[in-house]
């Protein structure tokens, strides 16, 4: 990473930029409204760097979850990284110890920008994509400390900020609706865990272990259905998230 | 929650993220081909995970009185038709948390 690529690739990264600090912002307001100094926002945003993972993180911090529940949840948020994964392997081939980070570092949103860029003529290929995630990565840094401070200074009535959680979620869900013509998973998953919750109750989220188990057996189960032609080649092309 | 309790926490979720991330490359890294029923739920299972994890936040809701549902509803159903209509995360996710917070510390 030089100057040169850092500079080349910093335009590219504006609306990460723009994204990384206001969801980082609100990251960090949380992580003060439930009585968490700056430097644990800092530490989470450098070491988990994951925006869906770190809002559902705040709420098992404040519920103080046990460290199995603390996994699963964890596991289960990220899977969607997999397919991320999969298309990067020809990307990162080749990068030697910047690989390591750039897998650590593979966003939905470095994802998104690393998937649909090309680097400009004359700038080193594998400097500019690091250079890409290692800016991103600085952003959601910044954004998560800059709300962190905030929220510890500015003394507020924090009172239902939790619900940047819920709204993150929904608006994952709109863009993944949009982006799809099949529906048929999303609802079978709001089913699924609905159905859960109304039978076993909503103690300490225990009812997502049999809600998740449900949910992969019906999508196997609909497997011959949902995909369609053999040659139809899924996980393809990931979504913006 | 102690300081070590909130390490381990930390922790066991930065580790837990970079495996998924790096599963794929540890499994595919060396010009194997994935399975396609990994593949199929690659696909398929995020979207269904979203929808959970959004049941999930709604967990609290309850019908005994219109403060424990109202503000929720509201709040949910306008950071959907902002994000329909604007397609902004920040407009989305601000507008709705900011309407949801005066609806329960004001409204409610």
């Amino acid at each position: 990473m030089s100057r040169k690529t850092l500079s080349a690739a910093f335009p590219y990264t504006l609306p990460v930029l723009m994204g990384y600090l206001s969801i980082g912002v609100v990251f960090g307001w949380m992580m003060a409204a439930i009585g968490y100094a700056p430097t644990w926002a800092a530490a989470m945003s450098a070491a988990i760097y994951a925006g869906s993972g770190q809002y559902l993180a705040v709420d098992l911090l404040d519920r103080a979850a046990p460290l199995g529940d603390v996994a699963f949840l964890t596991l289960i948020i990220n899977f969607r990284h997999l397919v991320y994964g999969l298309s990067m392997l020809d990307k990162f081939r080749g990068m030697g110890w910047r690989k390591l980070y750039m897998i650590f570092s593979l966003t939905d949103e470095t994802y998104a920008l690393l998937a649909g860029v090309q680097p400009p003529q004359g700038v080193e290929e594998k400097g500019f994509y690091f250079s890409i995630a290692v800016l991103d990565h600085l952003y959601w840094i910044g954004g998560s400390v800059l709300g962190a401070v905030a929220g510890s200074l500015i003394q507020v009535n924090t009172e239902g900020i939790d619900f940047a959680m819920t709204a993150l979620f929904i608006v994952i869900a709109v863009e993944q609706w949009r982006s799809s013509r099949q529906h048929l998973p999303a609802l079978l998953g709001a089913g699924a865990t609905l159905a859960c919750l109304l039978v076993m109750g909503q103690d300490n989220g225990r009812f997502l272990i049999p809600a998740l188990v449900l949910m992969v057996a019906l999508l196997l189960l609909l497997r011959p259905r949902l995909e369609g032609k053999p040659e139809d080649d899924a996980g393809q092309g990931g979504e913006d998230w | 929650m102690s300081a070590g309790q909130t390490v381990a926490a930390i922790a066991v979720m930065a580790v837990i993220t970079f495996l998924t991330r790096a599963l794929p490359f540890l499994l595919f890294g060396r010009r194997g081909n994935p399975p396609r029923g990994v593949l199929y739920l690659g696909r398929y299972l995020p979207p269904a995970v979203i929808a959970m994890l959004i049941v999930y936040c709604f967990r609290q809701v309850s019908f005994q009185a219109p403060a424990n549902w109202v503000p929720a509803l509201i709040a949910g159903l306008a950071v959907a038709l902002l994000h329909l209509w604007k397609r902004n995360n920040m407009l989305s996710i601000l507008g709705g948390t900011i309407l949801y917070m005066v609806l329960v510390q004001v409204v409610f």
